[in-house]
């Protein structure tokens, strides 16, 4: 039975899952809420991560791949421990959204999409993230910043710089 | 932290709860909270769905159709489950008013629910919030938790013999899931891609269940009608546009914000005054009145109210009440092309007009705004666009299609003054931009 099986999730995760599962009229409902959940303990979707999340659905590895495919917010690779995300999209473009994908890009040596060497800061141009009437606006992992400056960017490299070395 | 503005014109509604620590349950019932359920309990479902029609509610999210009149389309009987979904999947570039409901007032959003569950003899719901919204889903699970332990859902709702469940759900990054039928594919745990309509969501929705999907803040808005009275809302606004509406005003302006305003409040006015006019007291170019899939209005054509009607009568659309104010200094060429990127980022690939559509209208706005264009690249664009309008099985073809054939056609000679051979004269094309593409 299910208390039998080896998970490579935490206990906590694990039991969270076996929950959700009996949450919908349909199992398969809890894919999503699962894999993204899964992805924030493990840091990304692993082939380990389609594999159980399969297993706990009932459905084939490749429904699961085929999902993942579709979603941004789902990643097949390690990203930074900081995942930083600027929002270029209109409201944060007429703010200086732009500038400030720049400038992150500058201040950490990275391009977009890419993750720094010692795999502290990652950086991602991404779409809207409605925070338009306080842009420009940087997500960093599920973090709002908010009516941005490249100074107040600096300043919040800096705290998520001193959190990493701690 | 996502905040509400005021200005005295504010008419706080659906905010009347918000900084007021509604997040907690004890002080949401305080401030009237739940009572609207109660009342509804009372109520047969026709006369519920009947209030609702008197309040001249429509849908925020931004297709603007009568609530209590997609209400009543869900047949009475049915083989299978209904269902409620809120759809908090806001993702319409301008648009971040949703979020304020989430963290302020999370109750008046399951209470919303509740009754439409009521209204149409469902007996369960579904909050879906966009994925990046996590720590809002954090306070609608608490919030969630909060009714369940004081007996509101569940078995015997405040006693009664109605069962109400409600169950929050995340997404996971997909403006596309915004749409009604894209996310009932997520909710079961698919790819966001729209269903073919007719069958509609009312007759054939979540698992083939007849279905109610409202935006956030049209359910938010729906106990704060009967906390007031139908009649009362409805006269709040303007004609069969009832109530206030949350407005997201961003870009060029001196207090951006989301301030709660009336239905049919003057453009113009939110924007000079409300808003502190434009940003450094430069002039004004454009307004994008309702989130950027609208058609864009130039200066002299803002006098007017801002209600579903009135928007259309100007050309454009009241969409998800997200105004984006551009001033003198932007380029509309690289604003379309912003514009579209997103939309070609964003297109489920399934309809070929819109896949293809965005593609191409990417590429002729690249090259317009990074130089090489030739002459036919603007008619093209107007050409692609009008070729994708209603010939996709979702509205995100005409999404994309509707500003683009605004731009063009409202600043056609800023189109020209690309053609020079060496892209943008105003911004050239920066090398800050990181390629993506």
């Amino acid at each position: 039975m299910a208390a039998e099986k080896t998970t490579i999730f935490s206990p906590e995760l694990a039991a969270r899952f076996d929950r959700l599962v009996t949450l919908y009229p349909v199992k398969r409902s809890a894919l999503i809420p699962m894999l993204l959940y899964a992805q924030d303990e493990v840091g990304y979707i692993s082939d380990a991560v389609v594999a159980e999340v399969a297993e706990r659905i009932g459905i084939a590895e490749l429904d699961v791949r085929n999902v993942v495919s579709y979603y941004s917010l789902m990643r097949t690779k390690l990203v930074g421990k900081y995942h930083v995300q600027v929002c270029t999209n209109i409201a944060c473009m007429l703010r200086g959204g732009n500038e400030l994908l720049h400038h992150c890009s500058q201040r950490l040596g990275i391009g977009n999409k890419q993750t720094t060497a010692d795999g502290v800061f990652s950086l991602e141009e991404v779409e809207c993230i409605g925070a338009c009437s306080w842009a420009p606006a940087v997500q960093v992992n599920y973090d709002f910043h908010e009516n941005l400056t490249t100074e107040l960017m600096d300043k919040v490299l800096d705290e998520y710089r001193a959190k990493a070395s701690k | 932290m996502a905040y509400l503005t005021t200005h005295p014109d504010v008419v706080p509604v659906v905010s009347y709860r918000f900084g007021k620590g509604a997040v907690d349950i004890d002080r949401y019932i305080e401030l009237e909270g739940y009572s609207s359920v109660r009342k509804c309990l009372e109520m047969e479902p026709d006369a519920i769905i009947n209030e609702m029609k008197t309040s001249g509610l429509r849908g925020r999210g931004g297709a603007g159709f009568p609530t209590g009149m997609k209400w009543s389309f869900v047949p009475k009987q049915s083989a299978k489950p209904k269902y409620v979904l809120v759809n908090g999947d806001e993702s319409e570039p301008g648009t971040c008013k949703d979020r304020l409901i989430f963290e302020y007032d999370p109750h008046s959003v399951i209470e919303g629910t509740m009754i439409a569950g009521l209204a149409i003899g469902a007996k369960m719901g579904f909050i879906y919030l966009r994925g990046e919204y996590r720590y809002l889903i954090n306070i609608m699970e608490k919030a969630v938790a909060a009714a369940y332990a004081k007996g509101f859902l569940g078995k015997g709702i405040f006693g009664s013999q109605h069962d109400f469940d409600v169950v929050v759900q995340t997404g996971a990054g997909a403006y596309e899931v915004g749409e009604e039928s894209a996310l009932m594919e997520s909710l079961e745990g698919k790819r966001g891609v729209p269903r073919i309509k007719p069958p509609f969501p009312a007759v054939v929705g979540l698992y083939g269940g007849p279905t109610v999907i409202n935006n956030a803040e049209t359910l938010a808005s729906v106990p704060h009608i009967f906390r007031i009275g139908a009649a009362e809302y409805a006269k709040l606004g303007t004609e069969r546009n009832g109530g206030t509406r949350l407005f997201c005003i961003s870009g060029h302006v001196e207090k951006p914000g989301v301030y709660e305003l009336p239905m049919g409040y003057n453009l113009k006015k939110m924007i000079y005054e409300v808003a502190g006019g434009i940003l450094g007291g430069k002039k004004l170019k454009a307004v994008v009145p309702g989130g950027s899939s609208v058609p864009v209005l130039l200066p002299d054509e803002i006098d007017i109210g801002m209600d579903f009607d009135q928007v259309a009568k100007a050309g454009s659309m009241l969409g998800s009440g997200g105004v984006v104010v551009l001033d003198e200094s932007v380029c509309m060429v690289e604003f379309a092309l912003r514009t579209i990127k997103f939309y070609r980022h964003e297109s489920c690939g399934w309809c070929i007009p819109c896949r293809e559509g965005t593609d191409w209208l990417q590429k002729s706005l690249t090259r317009l705004h990074m130089g090489g264009a030739v002459d036919k690249d603007i008619n093209n664009i107007q050409y692609i666009a009008e070729n994708m309008l209603g010939r996709t099985f979702c509205p995100l073809g005409d999404a994309a299609a509707m500003p683009t054939i605004g731009f063009v056609k409202k600043f056609r000679k800023e189109f020209e003054d690309h053609l020079n051979g060496k892209g943008c004269p105003y911004h050239p094309a920066a090398d800050y931009e990181l390629a993506t593409v």
